[in-house]
């Protein structure tokens, strides 16, 4: 508590609200300013993000790394051991790896486009209107939605004897008769939209709003169509943010667990549904650990997804000049 | 009234104005996209709502366990909210002012969360967690508070990044102001959009959680309904449409109060992520 008020403090300081700037730091302090060595400004400058480092150090930071550790144990001797890792990258875990890619690969890019239209139907609709406040509130609502509710919800709808099936019967087409199942992977890829879709349209609206009137107006005064104007403006300004959002998406569904779990009673091979078997206490003595290595295996996919939008937004950004 | 004047008048143009394209087809995509949404969104909620017979929603509220684990979500609510905002905020505006080269970190931390699944980091907290902690419902609320950052992190993001923070804390100063105050009468007001939508956000995710809750063996409301649905499928149909007709309702008149407050003030009308200050800077 102490570090919050004492290092913006000194922001009070003419000197240092001088140097708010780019980064002239030295120059523009008062005189006496300047005998303290760099670092050490430095070191108190940061004191302002103590606090929040010190929350996700406790609770984000040390959980990870107790789960990295953990996948190299030996849950019974605790010693070093790559046997977690093994068994977690073969036969129903590799298995498990391969839906879950699968599936957060077409649940974060569909509901991605969907979202986007839907951001920006609202978005150009007047402001200030219920049209925009209810969709929006709905969002915040349904984008929180998952887990036993959302799969009972759907079971009511899309189950062998739900209300969308019956409806899809009497107009002639059994989606039970041409391979659909709620319980497949098609199934949940339907189900996920439902939280998928709102989670885009809050994460994108920011970004549209970013979007400048002025922009548009002054494309369409240089003769610009539509097209012309998403194409070399809105788009590209855009794009970063659109990418960025469909990353999150992919990690959304891929860590998404009780809407899968509960719709399937576990049957469905992703990797989320097996961790949670191991939390459950469903495990064959001697592999506890397996499941903090398929959880490691999960922190890794998402770390190559984030490496895989980091090259795409350079390369969005090289566009962008 | 006079937010809705401004929002008449200052609104960016309708694509139904641009040229070259026929207004026509423009709306037409609109609503084309908006009642396929609608389709989606509504047929569950009607499936169920037909599946469930009103008669189960009387029986829902008399069920065992209904008020208690309902009360410990909106406790839970409520502390979450407190903790997110007074982490995130100062140091967004903290970072925005003084360290803007640690934007980029500060974003993809906060993202972590949100990608960073829940099953793997309740295995890591209730690993680490010493002993006091772990025999707390409170613990869920600290774990909460780190799922809850990302989107707090954006909204409350998004609030600075349409406000001309370095003019605005300059002016601050110069008029003798202190960092605390400058914080509290001049970024605050100024924020109160962006903090509504971190709140509205915040309490809609920790009444829907159910992964963390379930595994670290705590009944609130989502994981009631869970353990409820062994009894009766139309009773536990009923309150999965009760819980997200609850959370709706909340979020609702957070947003109606928010909006009232910040019409009193001028500002803008409250919806998620909004950044509505911009148009409104010039007042």
């Amino acid at each position: 508590m102490d570090q919050t008020v004492a290092a913006p403090g000194s922001l009070a300081d003419p000197g240092a609200l001088g140097a708010l700037g780019s980064g002239g730091a030295a120059a523009s302090g008062p005189p006496g300013r300047l005998t303290v060595p760099r670092a050490l400004r430095g070191l108190r400058r940061a004191l302002g993000v103590v606090p929040f480092g010190v929350y996700v150090t406790l609770f984000l930071l040390l959980p990870m790394i107790a789960v990295a550790i953990g996948a190299f144990r030996n849950s019974s001797t605790g010693s070093f051991t790559l046997s977690n890792v093994k068994t977690a990258t073969h036969g129903v875990y590799l298995h498990g790896f391969e839906q879950s890619i699968v599936l957060s690969v077409i649940t974060s890019i569909l509901p991605g486009i969907f979202g986007l239209l839907i951001a920006y139907a609202i978005f150009t609709a007047k402001r200030g209107t219920v049209l925009r406040q209810v969709v929006v509130t709905a969002s915040g609502v349904f984008a929180n939605f998952g887990g036993v509710p959302l799969a009972f919800l759907f079971i009511a709808t899309l189950g062998s004897s739900g209300l969308a099936t019956k409806w899809l019967i009497d107009i002639g087409f059994d989606p039970y008769a041409h391979g659909f199942s709620l319980y497949s992977l098609a199934g949940v890829v339907v189900v996920y939209m439902y939280f998928q879709i709102p989670l885009m349209v809050l994460v994108i609206l920011p970004a549209l709003e970013g979007l400048r009137p002025a922009w548009r107006e002054a494309a369409e005064n240089l003769g610009a169509r539509s097209w012309d104007y998403w194409r070399f403006v809105g788009g590209p300004v855009l794009l970063p943010s659109f990418l960025g959002c469909v990353l999150l998406l992919f990690g959304s569904a891929l860590s998404a667990y009780a809407t899968a779990e509960a719709l399937t009673n576990g049957t469905i091979p992703l990797t989320s549904i097996q961790i949670g078997s191991f939390l459950n206490g469903n495990v064959i003595a001697g592999q506890e650990n397996v499941g903090k290595a398929l959880g490691l295996g999960m922190v890794v996919i998402i770390a190559v997804a984030m490496m895989l939008y980091v090259a795409l937004q350079r390369r969005a950004a090289k566009w962008l000049r | 009234m006079a937010a809705l004047g401004r929002a008449g008048g200052i609104g960016p143009p309708r694509i139904g104005g641009s040229r070259g394209s026929s207004p026509w087809a423009s709306t037409g995509w609109r609503w084309l996209i908006l009642v396929l949404a609608s389709v989606y969104f509504l047929i569950p909620l009607i499936a169920a709502l037909r599946f469930a017979g009103i008669s189960s929603f009387g029986s829902v509220i008399s069920q065992s366990g209904f008020t208690s684990s309902l009360a410990l979500s909106v406790r839970l609510a409520v502390i979450t909210t407190i903790i997110t905002i007074a982490l995130i905020l100062p140091t967004t505006v903290y970072v925005h002012l003084r360290l803007p080269k640690l934007r980029r970190l500060l974003e993809g931390i906060t993202i972590l969360p949100i990608v960073i699944p829940p099953v793997v980091l309740i295995v890591g907290v209730l690993q680490i967690a010493p002993g006091f902690l772990k025999s707390t419902e409170y613990l869920l609320a600290l774990v909460y508070v780190i799922l809850a950052m990302p989107f707090a992190y954006r909204a409350i993001d998004a609030g600075l990044r349409a406000l001309d923070l370095k003019t605005i804390t300059e002016a601050a100063s110069s008029l003798g102001a202190g960092w605390i105050t400058t914080l509290w009468r001049v970024i605050l007001p100024n924020l109160r959009t962006a903090l509504l939508s971190a709140t509205v956000l915040t309490v809609a995710l920790v009444l829907g959680e159910f992964t963390i809750a379930s595994l670290d063996l705590y009944q609130t409301f989502p994981v009631w309904i869970y353990v409820n649905s062994q009894t009766s499928g139309q009773v536990s149909v009923a309150a999965s449409l009760l819980a997200l007709f609850v959370t709706w309702l909340f979020l609702m008149a957070i947003t109606v109060i928010g909006t009232r407050q910040s019409r009193k003030t001028g500002g803008g009308s409250v919806t998620l992520f909004t950044v509505a200050r911009q148009e409104t800077r010039g007042d």
